[in-house]
């Protein structure tokens, strides 16, 4: 759906990007993580086809993006970052003039479509100045899949908004992303990390990784390693642990502290949920549970600096909560 | 087309949206009301008939200073806002971008003009017997012509600028430019002064429409005027993809 090859841009003395090969297929939710400055928006100005770029070739949706520019415009459904929308105008309005610069056939079915898939049919009246920033981001929304792309471009979609509504746009963009092809910024890792099913890792223009946040994780940072704490009595909780499908090793932790073990997953498996479940089953007391190791975000940051971070492999970066393991159970 | 007409509706509904689109629109409307009746008083006092240039002569001469002003949110807000990120990845090309906005700021300039058509009417009911009709066809078709043309450019300057103030000066100083033209013409060569008269956008109008004369060179000159701006215009949007 996407194919970008060798792709360049230079702002007057400056390199943007800096031949930059990857592709996307469909139904594939694409992650482009990046620190600010990366050349982020300037690839995706360049795939929506609102730049040319200096050297190099891209095709979205099997179109060209310089010869068939147009046409592949027609099939490629663009949120600029922050957003840019007519203030003046109603939701309506605005979304019926997109619709019609799109040529769609059913212009008032298309924009009501649109405006219940966001869930804004109640303001479709209101002016857009008088709406919230997150109402913004999903009328930007509304105005991309008026004319249900083949391929989605979002531009750092959860910038500014609050968390619940950081929830609600990503909850929508993975609905929207099982059946087209979405490319997404962030510099949010844990967005990518929830979002997407592939993530690239851009710098300086230059692509420094590219792969599912999982495997990005578990290649960089080694095998999963899991801290445990448990209360009370822990007599033979190594063994019951170690029986565990997916458990590679367990140690004893801290001497000084009691109750504290790790264990490691076998590579590509997850074994907390059926560990909790064992402990719990075994009665012993589970406090608390969470993953050890490098985080997507050291992994990002040390891709992303010029000399290699110091790496804290016991740092602990995620928690998890040991009730919703539980609830697995 | 219908991009063109599509982006075209949009402007013209916009400048019902805004202020300055309804204080344009009374200044232009009030100037030219109050202009009228110290005319009619006195053509009253030299006891004679006014004619249609009583009207239309001063309301070319407010036109200059108005349609920057019209034209000068066209472009410049939609890179200032920017919205034109929008537009530039819509399937849509740049030159009917460019010609929806010019379309859409005539549209809201011949509304304007439309009606100004009363103070004629008025007039037409004043004198006797009656205006001559030709020349009032004559003088708007005159209007019209400039009016295509002096928005044109604003269109084109507006696309040089994120500055709504920058494009109405820049404007503004391309339109002076036209209109001084042919006093410069005067000094020169003979072949020199050719060529500026017939740069002379004031001389297109004066010389011939407002006297009720239909020339065709003076057709042509307008038009060419207006295609030239916004064939600039265009190309000032594809160079700024390039940026």
């Amino acid at each position: 759906m996407i194919q970008v090859e060798g792709l360049t841009k230079d702002y007057g003395l400056r390199r943007a990007i800096d031949n930059l090969t990857f592709h996307a297929e469909k139904g594939e939710i694409l992650g482009f993580l990046g620190p600010n400055g990366a050349g982020k928006t300037t690839t995706m100005r360049i795939l929506t086809g609102f730049m040319p770029p200096t050297s190099g070739n891209a095709r979205v949706a099997g179109f060209d993006i310089m010869d068939e520019s147009i046409e592949a415009r027609r099939r490629v459904g663009y949120v600029p970052e922050n957003v840019p929308l007519y203030e003046n105008m109603p939701v309506f309005d605005y979304l019926q003039y997109m619709a019609n610069l799109r040529h769609l056939p059913d212009v008032e079915e298309s924009v009501f479509d649109v405006l219940e898939q966001v869930q804004m049919l109640d303001r479709a009246e209101s002016y857009i100045s008088s709406l919230s920033k997150g109402m913004w981001q999903r009328i930007g929304l509304a105005q991309a899949l008026l004319h249900k792309p083949d391929v989605l471009i979002l531009d750092e979609p959860t910038i500014g908004l609050d968390p619940a509504k950081i929830i609600d746009v990503r909850e929508l963009v993975r609905e929207i992303g099982r059946e087209r092809t979405v490319l997404l910024s962030t510099h949010i890792l844990s967005e990518a990390q929830q979002v997407c099913d592939r993530v690239l890792i851009i710098n300086k223009g230059h692509i420094v990784a590219e792969d599912s946040p999982d495997q990005l994780q578990s290649r960089l940072a080694g095998a999963q390693r899991v801290a445990l704490r448990v209360g009370g009595d822990t007599d033979g909780l190594k063994a019951v642990v170690e029986k565990v499908p997916g458990v590679n090793q367990v140690v004893e932790g801290d001497a000084h502290e009691g109750g504290l073990f790790e264990f490691e997953n076998a590579p590509g498996q997850d074994a907390r949920p059926e560990v909790a479940r064992a402990l719990v089953s075994q009665g012993y007391d589970l406090l608390e549970m969470k993953s050890v190791g490098m985080s997507l975000e050291e992994i990002f940051l040390k891709l992303t600096r010029d000399e290699p971070a110091p790496l804290d492999e016991g740092k602990v970066d995620r928690v998890d909560n040991v009730e919703e393991a539980e609830s697995d159970a | 087309m219908r991009n063109i007409w599509t982006i075209a509706r949009r402007e013209y509904k916009q400048y019902f949206n805004t202020p300055m689109a309804y204080m344009v629109a009374f200044l232009y409307l009030l100037v030219m009301g109050v202009i009228f009746y110290f005319n009619l008083i006195n053509a009253a006092y030299q006891q004679m008939a006014p004619q249609v240039q009583v009207v239309v002569g001063p309301m070319v001469t407010i036109m200059l200073f108005v349609t920057p002003a019209l034209t000068m949110r066209l472009l410049a807000a939609e890179q200032s806002e920017g919205t034109i990120e929008l537009l530039l990845t819509a399937p849509l090309r740049d030159w009917e971008l460019v010609l929806g906005k010019w379309l859409g700021g005539l549209l809201f300039m011949l509304s304007l003009l439309a009606v100004t058509l009363i103070y004629p009417l008025i007039l037409n009911q004043l004198v006797d017997p009656g205006i001559d009709y030709g020349v009032l066809v004559a003088n708007y078709l005159g209007l019209v012509l400039m009016a295509a043309s002096l928005i044109a450019v604003g269109v084109a300057a507006s696309s040089l600028f994120k500055n709504q103030t920058a494009a109405f000066f820049a404007t503004l100083g391309i339109m002076l430019l036209l209109w001084l033209i042919g006093i410069s013409s005067q000094a020169a060569g003979s072949l020199g002064s050719k060529i500026l008269l017939y740069l002379d956008f004031r001389g297109h109008f004066f010389d011939t429409l407002y006297r009720g004369v239909i020339d065709l060179s003076d057709v042509v000159y307008y038009l060419s005027l207006t295609s030239l701006a916004l064939f600039l215009g265009s190309v000032s949007i594809e160079i700024r993809r390039w940026r």
